[in-house]
């Protein structure tokens, strides 16, 4: 994935918004110098707390808000270059996004074959209204919605909350996408009825080919489905690997406070020493320095002047952190290698 | 139990919607003791959130109750007066909503809306208030400087713990907790949970707490309580349903969870949704989604029963030996 050109990648992708009137100082730094990549048929987890400009990226990516600055190339050609209203709208169809909220994001007053036809008409325009049937039928079969025909002729409220994800992702396959840009699509789902929707994604990604942008607050579910994790904090991408070696060896200070937090049953009955109240904060105008300085335990003088860059530590694992060591090598004090197993006896009975 | 501070007995609400009536909470029985930690974990829609309604005396129309006592340290707050119900909130029994932006008032200070519950509770001074108010600020690690702030000016973390300052006002014997901590990111949840657990620990009160994330209570709660179709289906100590989970539906909920640590599993979840509660099956109502579904299962409705300990609503442990009827339906 190094050596030809992914999928998609992002160069120094930055997205600022003008807080208060025109003439407001205040500039909130939402995305900040956000370079990544997404290979095809991949599994790409984007990791990070409410307001740590996750979403914004998936906004950038769908082409709804425009760069501050940076670029987005896709399949080689850079997003500047769709200029035409016909360049936009392919690459909309090859880029949908899957929302976060089943109950809004799909129109109440129709049925379902409605959302998917238009869909339809719209990004493929030359099949006749026949083959739109069978192609509805088709996506909504992949995403196991059957009977196909039945299910088209529902009404959103008829159905589930699960069901009604499902309607969003085969909305998406209708276009016949690349890459699905997921905006956390299990949130809202009960527990019971997750895993089906994560174990869809990896099915649709095994069938049709499709790499999927999962962006969410769960580790645990990027875990389970991403080939390779992203984790963000107020606008910077911190940290990023293969998510075993992000999971097993987290380098970032941030990352591993994140996993310290995961409620785990499986893990022995200690409930550990994390005692972080602390809260992302809200990038305005920040000046130099690493931005999760002031929660960080291990910050050093350096940590406040100079923004850490992104470097590898591990053969495809890197973190932007100063204090954070490579591989084989965990110093200081093994500081950052066992953060949450640190017991301080306070656990609650 | 000996020392029950809360006793549920035969607890049914029912709603009316257009199609009749819907049971959305049927004949639960519970028992909290003196500072108690009980989970209570569901889907939506099994009834958890109402069942906590119908304990606190919160139920409003289409919602009533249709049977059932609360019998709160010794008396029946299903009997209770309103007036007496408004002596026994804030001072002995405290909600915490679920969602505190809704919960809190938008245009009051913090300040000015612990004045209004205390000066509806006791006949503190303003000076008295303001102390007090700052004390249980400070027991949430929230500056006391925040008192003059409004909701808005808070983040989701702090108004959640505000909230619970609140509850807090008058140390109550029972604190009622509906996912508390459902709008916060993972950290500020963690942290949440860890206040809370150590308040707890300092004042003694019993905690019915609500969520529909089964590990997020694995290491608080004493108790744990597994609702399904608004029925209690499994009822044990916390760490044995985990390790030892008897409902089919209780272990699908376990599954259901991928985990940070250890081997990557393939899950499965649980299959199918939950049913109308309008038209429950006629038997189990998990049969329909129960991977050890048996004949009778479909027809047979099964009752509470007592095993190892623990209480279970299964035909599997009906002919089991090691179990007895609870109470029969």
């Amino acid at each position: 994935m190094t050596d030809h050109e992914p999928l998609l990648r992002t160069v120094s992708l930055t997205r600022h918004f003008r807080l208060g009137g025109y003439f407001s100082r205040q500039i909130l730094h939402a995305v900040d110098d956000v370079s990544l990549t997404i290979g095809e048929r991949e599994i790409v987890a984007l990791v990070g707390e409410s307001g740590s400009g996750k979403s914004t990226m998936a906004r950038l990516l769908a082409m709804v808000y425009k760069p501050t600055s940076g670029d987005i190339v896709f399949e080689g050609r850079s997003l500047r270059a769709l200029r035409s209203r016909r360049d936009q709208l392919a690459y909309r169809g090859k880029v949908p996004m899957v929302f976060q909220d089943p109950y809004s994001s799909i129109n109440p007053a129709f049925r379902i074959s409605h959302g998917i036809q238009r869909g339809i008409k719209l990004h493929r325009p030359e099949m006749s209204s026949r083959e739109r049937q069978l192609e509805a039928e088709r996506v909504l079969e992949a995403v196991g919605l059957v009977p196909a025909r039945s299910m088209l002729s529902k009404y959103p409220f008829e159905m589930s909350g699960g069901q009604r994800q499902r309607v969003g992702f085969a909305q998406a396959l209708a276009y016949r996408p690349k890459l699905v840009l997921a905006d956390e699509p299990v949130s809202m789902l009960d527990v019971s009825i997750r895993i089906g929707v994560l174990n869809l994604m990896n099915e649709l990604r095994e069938r049709e080919g499709v790499s999927f942008l999962y962006i969410t607050h769960d580790i645990a579910s990027a875990r389970y489905i991403a080939d390779r994790v992203l984790v963000m904090y107020a606008g910077h991408l911190v940290e990023e690997g293969p998510t075993e070696d992000v999971l097993q060896r987290p380098k970032h200070p941030y990352t591993q406070l994140l996993l310290s937090a995961v409620p785990d049953p499986k893990a022995p009955l200690s409930v550990g020493s994390s005692t972080d109240v602390g809260e992302p904060p809200k990038v305005v105008n920040p000046k130099e320095g690493c931005r999760f300085q002031p929660r960080c335990p291990y910050a050093i003088a350096e940590c406040a002047s100079v923004t850490p860059a992104l470097r590898p530590l591990g053969p495809v694992h890197l973190a932007a952190c100063h204090v954070a060591r490579p591989d084989g090598a965990e110093a200081p004090a093994g500081a950052l290698a066992g953060r949450d197993g640190a017991p301080n006896g306070n656990v609650p009975a | 139990m000996v020392d029950a501070i809360l006793q549920v007995r035969e607890l049914s609400v029912a709603y009316q919607t257009d199609e009749g009536e819907v049971v959305a909470v049927d004949r639960v029985d519970l028992e909290l003791a003196r500072g108690e930690f009980l989970a209570i974990v569901g889907e939506s829609g099994c009834g958890k959130s109402t069942l906590l309604f119908a304990i606190a005396q919160l139920l409003s129309p289409p919602a009533g109750l249709k049977g059932g006592s609360v019998v709160f340290k010794g008396r029946d707050m299903v009997r209770l007066s309103d007036s007496e119900l408004r002596a026994l909130r804030w001072s002995e029994v405290s909600v915490v909503m679920q969602s505190a932006m809704n919960a809190l008032n938008p245009v009051k200070s913090v300040a000015a809306q612990m004045m209004d519950v205390c000066r509806a509770h006791t006949s503190m001074s303003k000076a008295e208030i303001r102390s007090r108010s700052e004390e249980v600020l400070r027991l949430v690690s929230i500056d006391p400087v925040h008192l003059d702030s409004y909701p808005h000016q808070l983040s989701g973390g702090m108004r959640q713990r505000a909230m619970i300052a609140m509850a807090m006002l008058f140390t109550p014997d029972l604190v009622i907790m509906d996912e508390p901590t459902s709008a916060l990111d993972v950290v500020a949840q963690r942290s949440l949970m860890m206040q809370i657990k150590e308040l707890q620990r300092r004042f003694g009160f019993a905690a019915l707490f609500v969520t529909h994330d089964m590990s997020l209570v694995s290491h608080f709660s004493d108790r744990l309580m597994v609702m399904y179709a608004g029925q209690l289906v499994e009822l044990g100590e916390t760490r044995e349903l985990f390790e030892r989970p008897l409902h089919p539906y209780s272990r699908g909920l376990l599954e259901a969870f991928p985990s940070i640590r250890g081997a990557k599993e393939h899950l499965l979840g649980i299959p199918g949704a939950p049913p109308d509660l309008a038209r429950p099956p006629a038997g189990c109502r998990f049969a329909p989604r129960c991977p050890s579904v048996m004949t009778p299962c479909t027809t047979t409705a099964p009752e509470l029963l007592e095993v190892n300990g623990s209480l279970v609503r299964c035909l599997m442990y009906e002919d089991a030996g090691l179990s007895e009827t609870v109470r029969s339906s």
